[in-house]
């Protein structure tokens, strides 16, 4: 219930309107959603010793027993510091190409949202955007802006760019004829609809597209690292020279890191999103 | 209809047909006044063409033939929905309109203060729409309107959504309102008793295209006591005006 005292005029309708504590049972519901992915986990990890120990036996350099990634490789002083470096110098073109994304994503939808025609122009080149196999740029985008971090955060972008074109645009034309004709009424200025109206509905929708977009990026940011090793090594071609000297401990710990950081980026991006606009909108997955 | 001063007239519709470009008649020939300190609603079947009526007399739309004579600019519209903006809390919504007009935030603080507590929501300030019961939210929306301080107030069907209580409650509260501020109303519903009880003329239309097939004086006094629901007369006029509109619809 409502904390303050209704004054006398509102009476039965009152009581419909409860204001439910979200924050309530938080811990008691994050353990019953932590134990089966928990027993999942635990089973892989069964089933890859049997395979590595059992199965493989002497060829299991194709796939280690998981101690030996922490003992040979994470718990390895100088192997670790060559991974989370790698991670690192990946992050940062990630990061980079994330916030291009970001941007350029919502400018181009905010210019399809303000008139049909734009949108009729632009949004055939964001499908194309999407369609195309970025590897068949790769070769394109190394010949003309070289084989360092510029190239990579290119390939992050494209990757990247559509989920926030089209979660922003559908987010902007979500919102209803009547508000829209409210603000109509009042004379509102298209940049008082936007800005008032339009961007604020479109919030929900916008950081959903940043979550996709942040884990696009992560994969556009370790695939760009595979083609354009020139300049300080990513993660990605750390992965490419671990699997070509047969160094499969170290290569599974970079694995695990990678997909680690992917989790967390992902992770980031949902808690930033119900931390901007959960207090306002029930997204219906709870 | 036609002894109505025109120092009085607020509103005036002269032979008002509006077609819409797909080709479908919505009105045809509408003759309406509305005049300062009445409340004029107007009853029809689903789909008559009751809600363009509104939606021409606040420029929404443009009549297609006829004319429209407005005699104000502080109008407040009220859509069939509450239309309240789910980020923004009771207050934020309520000053919504204020700040479109770029009325400076300590006056329109106030402003939104006075209509909140108008409509009974004084201590929901806080809260958001989500919070809120559909009558609450109605109740916002409202009050939203009563910032503008309206002249002329159009109400589209405001009330339909909700269950019979709370709708009995808010013709009450709107009554009342009325009562105090003394704007001119316009209302839409297709609910016969809702039409004689908070009104003071009721407007039957036909079905598409619609045009008014008859004009009733409700004579009750207003304020307006809650038992003049239960009397023969009430029953009567509400009576009439159910055939009124069952012929309008044949």
């Amino acid at each position: 219930m409502a904390t303050t005292t209704p004054t006398t005029t509102v009476r039965a309708d009152v009581s419909a309107a409860g204001t439910r504590s979200i924050s309530t049972f938080r811990l008691g519901r994050g353990l019953k959603t932590l134990w089966p992915p928990l027993a999942v986990l635990a089973a892989i990890i069964l089933g890859w010793y049997v395979l590595s120990l059992v199965v493989l036996a002497e060829r299991n350099f194709l796939l280690p027993p998981p101690h030996e990634i922490f003992t040979e490789a994470l718990f390895n002083p100088g192997t670790a510091a060559d991974i989370f470096l790698a991670l690192w110098r990946t992050a940062l073109v990630a990061v980079t190409g994330l916030a291009i994304a970001i941007v350029l994503g919502i400018v181009w939808a905010v210019a399809m949202s303000q008139a049909r025609w734009v949108e009729r122009s632009l949004f055939p080149y964001a499908v194309i955007l999407q369609c195309i196999p970025i590897l068949a740029l790769v070769p394109l985008i190394g010949f003309w802006f070289g084989f360092n971090f510029e190239a990579r955060t290119i390939v992050c972008v494209l990757i990247a760019l559509f989920p926030m074109v089209s979660n922003t645009l559908f987010g902007l034309q979500s919102v209803e004829k009547s508000q829209r004709e409210l603000f109509q009424l009042q004379g509102a200025s298209r940049w008082t609809v936007l800005t008032k109206l339009q961007l604020p509905a479109a919030l929900p929708a916008i950081f959903a597209g940043m979550r996709i977009s942040a884990g696009l990026a992560v994969v556009g940011a370790i695939v760009g690292d595979f083609f354009f090793r020139r300049g300080t090594p990513g993660i990605g071609s750390l992965l490419s020279d671990y699997t070509s000297r047969i160094q499969s401990a170290e290569l599974f710990a970079a694995i695990i890191v990678a997909c680690l950081f992917g989790v967390a980026v992902f992770v980031l991006f949902g808690w930033i999103g119900r931390r901007a606009v959960g207090r306002w909108y029930e997204s219906n997955r709870g | 209809m036609t002894a109505t001063s025109i120092d009085t007239q607020l509103l005036r519709f002269s032979d008002v047909a509006m077609t819409f470009p797909n080709g479908t008649t919505a009105l045809e020939g509408v003759d309406l006044t509305v005049d300062r300190g009445e409340f004029v609603t107007v009853v029809g079947p689903s789909g008559c063409g009751k809600s363009t009526l509104l939606r021409i007399a606040s420029g929404l739309e443009s009549a297609t033939e006829g004319g429209v004579e407005l005699d104000t600019d502080r109008i407040g519209y009220v859509f069939q929905d509450a239309t309240l903006l789910p980020w923004r809390s009771v207050q934020a919504n309520v000053e919504l309109l204020a700040e479109l007009h770029k009325v400076p935030k300590a006056q329109r603080t106030e402003a939104a203060k006075a209509a909140i507590d108008l409509v009974g929501l004084t201590g929901f300030e806080k809260n958001l729409p989500r919070e809120l019961s559909g009558g609450m939210r109605m109740r916002t929306s409202l009050a939203r309107s009563l910032t503008l301080d309206p002249e002329l107030f159009l109400f589209d069907e405001p009330f339909g959504a909700l269950d019979e209580i709370t709708r009995e409650r808010l013709q009450d509260e709107l009554l009342r309102i009325f009562v105090e501020k003394r704007f001119a109303g316009l209302f839409i519903t297709h609910s016969v008793s809702e039409a004689v009880y908070i009104s003071t003329k009721v407007v039957v239309m036909s079905g598409r295209p619609g045009h008014i097939v008859d004009t009733f004086d409700i004579p009750f006094p207003m304020p307006r006591d809650p038992e003049v629901r239960f009397t023969a007369e009430f029953a009567e006029l509400t009576g009439k005006i159910s055939h009124a509109l069952r012929e309008g619809h044949r």
